[in-house]
């Protein structure tokens, strides 16, 4: 007999609950803010219930990062939820995270900005500022979802990229997505996988923590489990120890990327629909994607040959697709509710191999299929 | 004797001498019952509308401002939810130096600062002992409804020991909240600023007659003020009143002031058992009688403690507001 999945009928906010808790997370830390607080209700609930598992309410999103920090340093998987005020108030020490790579999961249910803004409606604003929100040059992981299921599915990939590559990751959800209630399934042990860190196999005194290698990510002890670890926010030599010397920063630096960047393949994750003849392709991502999703297919009903990219990795951007379609399409249409954030980064990547269009809505209201259906129709 | 306050510019509140003109007015969007509006209505009548309000983000900024409407009649902004006292400290430094140079106008605006609980004992507890550690001449009002009830009645440090919040839940393994409420009059009394107090929309003249002095001293003062929330604790809408009273009567929240370090304590001659107050609120349903036999031994020790300080500080003769 087949067996059947467990279904579940829940907020794409508990959805990343039930992702994170399969991915193996079992240190929370957070601040209640509208509109991520069911993530950390749910897991003020499910935690404590969990073997060996910690959930923390901190007295702002600055401490919730730092918990998150010290707890992944301490052989944790790690995650904190929160929205666009938060997420400012979080930025150094994602930096910091990116600089002694420290695996964690940041997710950002995007509301309407700046500032307090629209703390119930939806937004993709912090886009950018995911990427590039923190000081300094850093690499960075950002991923999305449009579903419920995708929100389970993309919490265990951002446990999974976080933990394989040492970095934080952060899951940009939007409040429509976080919101919206629907069904989804548990998947069964054997259809995911889960990645832990890897610790080193040499004894202690061999043991050099930020040691280059080919994969670039260096193996990671817990703290307190007998080896030396120097941990600091200066920039570091293989030992750990802050240093001066431009060869050793150049180094040092160049593997953060390169850890990364020779894993793109692995990480710029899309979805395809309907792209294969198509004349005008939507590029879209989070709740928009679904809006798109629907449009296309309207329009395909119109006679219009049209396709959707959605993007599941926002950053690293991926590059390679973008330019495929890009090659094979009249038009590219990028909606997004912000002024233009994501579409920056495909008009870069097209290079002017073909036009541009944007939809940009910042009225708090959502993309409607009908509004990209009269955009792909015009073109 | 630490300091010598001045309180010469203090002028009483009678009940025969209430203000009728408030800077905030009626039609708000707060919840059927809500003490803590109620409790920030008594501040500004005892304020006058020479003032100026930084607030920070919380239940009071969501019911005062919905769009596209205020109900404020005074200038106010509402800042971000962790800066409210740095907020305050800039327009207090800016009108000091307008009137030092002479390019102010009338008489120097009082500047008010209201914060929530998490506010004031969690995310801004930096700003604000900053602001009270520089000796800016504002106040600062606390509205303390004990959890983030704005976001959905999450924990907060000022959440008493006990209580059940969405992130406090209790179970077999919990009994919801696990730690004692933050003592944040304590801390704001440990900066030795001219004026720290406790108050309670029950006791109303002496809440208002608390702001009175608050403004009336020059440097920064802290008023921490009991504001019942029926939604998040979970009693009927008409109770507010008659709990705010019942926390004092059975010293779970007690009324007092330090003026310039000393002491002065409301003395609560016959209270009651602090089950009166825990039996009536859903929050504290699923306690046992073991736990609020261990709430009473604290609430008595921390009273106890409370007397002692006052004692120790041995106060001026005190006139009772009620």
């Amino acid at each position: 007999m087949k067996k059947k999945r467990t279904q579940l009928f829940a907020l794409g906010n508990e959805a990343v609950v039930e992702g994170a808790l399969l991915a193996g997370c079992t240190f929370f830390a957070g601040y209640p803010i509208t509109p991520s607080s069911e993530i950390m209700e749910v897991m003020a609930q499910r935690l404590p219930m969990e073997e060996d598992s910690v959930f923390i309410q901190m007295e702002d999103e600055i401490a919730s990062m730092g918990a998150i920090i010290g707890a992944s340093l301490a052989g944790r998987k790690v995650m904190t939820a929160t929205s666009g005020p938060g997420f400012s108030l979080m930025q150094e020490l994602i930096g910091y995270g990116c600089m002694v790579e420290a695996p964690m999961v940041i997710v950002n249910v995007m509301r309407g900005g700046p500032s307090t803004g629209l703390p119930t409606s939806p937004a993709q604003g912090d886009v950018q500022m995911a990427r590039w929100g923190t000081h300094g040059d850093h690499p960075i992981i950002v991923l999305s979802a449009s579903t419920v299921q995708q929100c389970l599915d993309m919490t265990i990939t951002a446990f999974n990229f976080a933990e394989k590559y040492r970095t934080p990751v952060i899951l940009l959800l939007d409040e429509v997505t976080a919101h919206t209630r629907e069904r989804f399934e548990l998947p069964f042990a054997e259809e995911y996988e889960v990645f832990s860190r890897i610790t080193p196999s040499v004894p202690p005194e061999w043991f050099h923590p930020f040691q280059d290698s080919l994969r670039g990510v260096p193996p990671m002890p817990p703290l307190g489990a007998g080896y030396r670890v120097h941990v600091t926010g200066l920039t570091h030599d293989e030992m750990g120890f802050p240093t001066q010397r431009p060869e050793e920063i150049e180094e040092a630096i160049s593997r953060l990327f390169r850890k990364i960047d020779q894993f793109y393949p692995d990480i710029m994750m899309v979805e395809e629909y309907k792209t294969e003849d198509a004349e005008v392709a939507v590029i879209a991502y989070g709740s928009v994607a679904r809006s798109a999703h629907h449009a296309v297919d309207r329009a395909r009903e119109e006679g219009v040959k049209a396709g959707l990219l959605e993007l599941k990795t926002l950053f690293p951007f991926p590059r390679p697709q973008v330019v495929k379609l890009a090659r094979r399409c009249k038009c590219l249409l990028v909606p997004e509710m912000n002024m233009g954030q994501m579409s920056r980064e495909v008009k870069r990547v097209n290079n002017g191999i073909t036009r541009v269009r944007t939809i940009n809505r910042v009225d708090g209201r959502i993309i409607t299929p009908t509004q990209i259906l009269k955009n792909l129709t015009q073109i | 004797m630490l300091n010598e306050v001045d309180l010469s510019k203090y002028e009483k509140i009678t009940a025969k001498t209430i203000p009728t003109e408030k800077g905030i007015s009626s039609g708000h969007r707060a919840c059927q019952g809500c003490v803590e509006i109620l409790a920030m209505g008594m501040v500004m009548k005892a304020v006058g509308r020479n003032v100026i309000v930084a607030n920070a983000t919380g239940c009071m900024e969501i019911v005062t401002s919905p769009f596209p409407q205020t109900a404020w009649n005074v200038p106010w902004m509402h800042v971000a939810f962790e800066n409210t006292s740095a907020v305050a400290s800039g327009i207090e430094a800016a009108l000091k130096i307008r009137e030092k140079h002479g390019k102010l106008k009338g008489e120097r605006p009082k500047v008010l600062a209201f914060g929530g609980d998490g506010a004031t004992a969690d995310i801004g507890l930096q700003a604000l002992s900053g602001a009270l550690e520089r000796g800016h001449d504002f106040t600062y009002v606390c509205l303390d409804n004990e959890a983030y009830m704005n976001t959905g009645i999450q924990r907060s440090s000022s959440t008493p020991y006990g209580a059940m919040t969405t992130t406090s839940p209790p179970g077999s393994n919990s009994i919801g909240q696990s730690t004692w409420k933050k003592n944040v009059p304590a801390i704001a009394a440990a900066h030795n600023i001219p004026y720290v107090a406790t108050a309670s929309p029950g006791n109303y003249l002496d809440l208002m007659n608390k702001v009175r002095k608050a403004i009336a001293i020059d440097g920064p003062a802290y008023i921490h003020i009991y504001a019942v929330c029926p939604t998040g604790w979970g009693i009927k809408s008409e109770k507010g009143i008659e709990l705010s009273k019942l926390a004092v009567k059975t010293n779970v929240f007690p009324l007092y002031e330090v003026i310039g370090g000393k002491y002065i304590l409301k003395e609560n001659k016959n209270p009651k058992p602090v089950v009166d107050y825990l039996k009536i609120q859903r929050r504290f349903r699923h306690l046992s009688e073991t736990d609020v036999e261990y709430i009473q031994k604290r609430v008595d020790a921390e009273y106890a403690h409370l007397a002692a300080m006052a004692s120790c500080a041995a106060p001026e003769e005190e006139e009772n507001d009620e």
